[in-house]
C-alpha cells in the first residue's frame, strides 16, 4: 500500500522541524557550545576561601575568558583550597607573578577567577603555582567588619 | 449496605480496567516489531497525529513564550535583573512548560481524536470485522497509532520550547528593550544540555507514551454506543491531564530533586 506522496513529504518536514527545534535548543539555548574547550595547560592556585566558586567556573584575564576551573580540593595541611585552573594553550604567555582573585559577576552573579598579569620575564608553565591570590569576598564578613569598625568608632 | 456495595463495584471495576489496560499495553508492545516492518502505516498516523498538531503547537508555544517574556520582565525589572529574562524563559519552557503544555494540548487535539476514532471503529464493528478476516486489529490499527503518538510528542514539545523561546525573545528584545546579547549569553551559561534539555525531552517521551496509551485504551475499551464513545473521549482528556500533571511532579522530583 503506497500512500500519497504529499503525506510522506509533510511527515518528513514535520520530523525535520522537530529535529531542528531540538538542534536549536542544544546549540543556541544550552551551554553545549561553551564546552569545546581547546586543550590547555594546568596551573594551581591556593586560596584562603573560594566562596561560591565551582568546577567549570570561568577564568578571565582583562575580562576575556581564557580558561576554566578544573577542580577544587581542600589542602588538609594548610586548610586552604587548592584550585586547579585549565588555561587555553593559546594564552601561554602569562608572567610567573600573575595574580589570581575571585570576583563576583554583578552583585548576585556567579563567581569567577580574574587573573592580572604581572611583569616577570618568565612565563607560567604546566604544573606551576600562582603565588599571589586574593580570596573570595564573603559578604557577611565584610558587613561584620564594617559594623565592628562602626561600633568601635562611636566610642 | 447499598453504599458499600457501590464502593465494592467501583473498586472491582477500576481494578479490572487497570488490568485490561496493562494487558492492552502488552499487546501493543508485542505488535511493535511487525508494525516496524510496515512503517508506511505509522507514517499515515504520524500525519494525522503529529503534522496536524504542529500548527496548534506553534501558535500556543509562541504565545506562551510571549506571555512568559512579559510576566517575567515585570517581575525581574523590580530587582534590576531584566537581563535574566532569557534564562527565566528558557528554563521554564525547556524544563516544564514545553513538555507539560504540549502534552496537554496533544491530549486534547490528538488523544481525543484517537479515542473517538477507535471507539467508532468498535461500535461500527470494524474491529470485529477485521478479526473475522484474520487481521489482527491491534497490529493493523492500534500499534501504528501508538508509535506515531510516541514519536510525535517529543518532537512537538521541542518545537513548542523553541518557538516559545523565540516568542520570549520577540517580546523581551523587540517590545521591552532587554539587551540582545545578555538575553542569549545568560541563557546559554545557565541552561545545561543534559540537566535541563535532555530531562525535558525524557519528560515528553514519558508523556507521549502515557497519553497515547490512555487514548487508545479508552477507545478500545469504550462501550460501543454513541454515548459510550462520547464518555470515553471525555475520560481520555481528563485522565491524560491527571496522568501528565502527576507524572510531571514525580519526574521533576526525580530529576531536579538532588542538586
Amino acid at each position: 500500500m503506497r500512500q500519497k506522496k504529499s503525506t510522506e513529504v509533510t511527515v518528513g518536514l514535520f520530523v525535520i522541524l522537530g529535529l531542528l527545534a531540538l538542534f536549536f535548543l542544544a546549540m543556541k539555548v544550552s551551554n553545549l557550545t561553551s564546552f569545546n574547550d581547546e586543550p590547555g595547560y594546568r596551573v594551581t592556585a591556593e586560596f584562603e576561601n573560594v566562596g561560591g566558586l565551582k568546577a567549570r567556573s570561568p577564568v578571565t584575564l582583562a575580562g576575556v575568558r581564557i580558561g576554566r576551573v578544573e577542580s577544587i580540593t581542600l589542602d588538609s595541611d594548610t586548610y586552604s583550597a587548592n584550585v586547579v585552573l585549565n588555561l587555553y594553550a593559546s594564552f601561554s604567555t602569562l608572567p610567573t607573578d600573575t595574580a589570581a582573585s575571585i570576583y563576583t559577576a554583578g552583585l548576585l552573579g556567579e563567581q569567577y577567577i580574574g587573573l592580572e598579569a604581572g611583569a616577570e620575564e618568565e612565563f607560567l608553565k604546566d604544573g606551576d603555582v600562582i603565588e599571589l591570590t586574593q580570596p573570595a569576598l564573603v559578604l557577611e564578613q565584610v558587613i561584620g567588619q564594617f559594623l565592628f569598625s562602626k561600633a568601635g568608632g562611636d566610642e | 449496605m447499598d453504599g458499600i456495595q457501590r464502593l465494592g463495584r467501583w473498586a472491582i471495576g477500576t481494578s479490572e480496567r487497570l488490568g485490561r489496560g496493562y494487558l492492552f499495553l502488552m499487546a501493543i508492545l508485542a505488535g511493535v516489531p511487525s508494525t516496524l516492518m510496515r512503517f508506511s502505516l505509522v507514517i499515515q498516523q504520524l500525519y494525522s497525529v503529529g503534522v496536524l498538531s504542529v500548527f496548534l503547537i506553534l501558535i500556543s508555544g509562541l504565545f506562551v513564550g510571549m506571555v512568559l517574556g512579559l510576566q517575567g520582565y515585570y517581575t525581574l525589572v523590580d530587582f534590576g535583573a531584566e537581563e535574566s529574562l532569557g534564562v527565566m524563559v528558557a528554563l521554564s519552557l525547556v524544563r516544564e512548560l514545553g513538555p507539560v503544555v504540549s502534552a496537554l494540548l496533544f491530549a486534547g487535539r490528538a488523544g481525543s481524536a484517537l479515542t473517538a476514532e477507535i471507539g467508532l471503529m468498535k461500535s461500527t464493528e470494524q474491529l470485529s470485522g477485521m478479526e473475522m478476516m484474520a487481521v489482527d486489529p491491534i497490529r493493523r490499527i492500534i500499534t501504528p497509532r501508538f508509535l506515531a503518538g510516541f514519536i510525535s510528542l517529543p518532537l512537538l514539545a521541542a518545537i513548542f520550547s523553541a518557538v516559545g523561546i523565540i516568542g520570549g525573545y520577540i517580546v523581551g528584545y523587540g517590545l521591552l528593550g532587554v539587551d540582545d546579547g545578555a538575553f542569549w549569553t545568560q541563557m546559554q551559561t545557565k541552561t545545561d544540555l543534559y540537566a535541563d534539555i535532555m530531562n525535558g525531552v525524557i519528560k515528553s517521551v514519558v508523556f507521549g507514551f502515557v497519553v497515547t496509551w490512555i487514548a487508545l485504551f479508552e477507545g478500545h475499551d469504550a462501550i460501543p454506543t454513541s454515548e459510550g464513545v462520547g464518555r470515553a473521549t471525555t475520560r481520555t482528556v481528563v485522565h491524560s491531564a491527571f496522568a501528565i500533571l502527576s507524572l510531571d511532579f514525580v519526574l521533576t522530583a526525580l530529576m531536579f530533586g538532588e542538586v
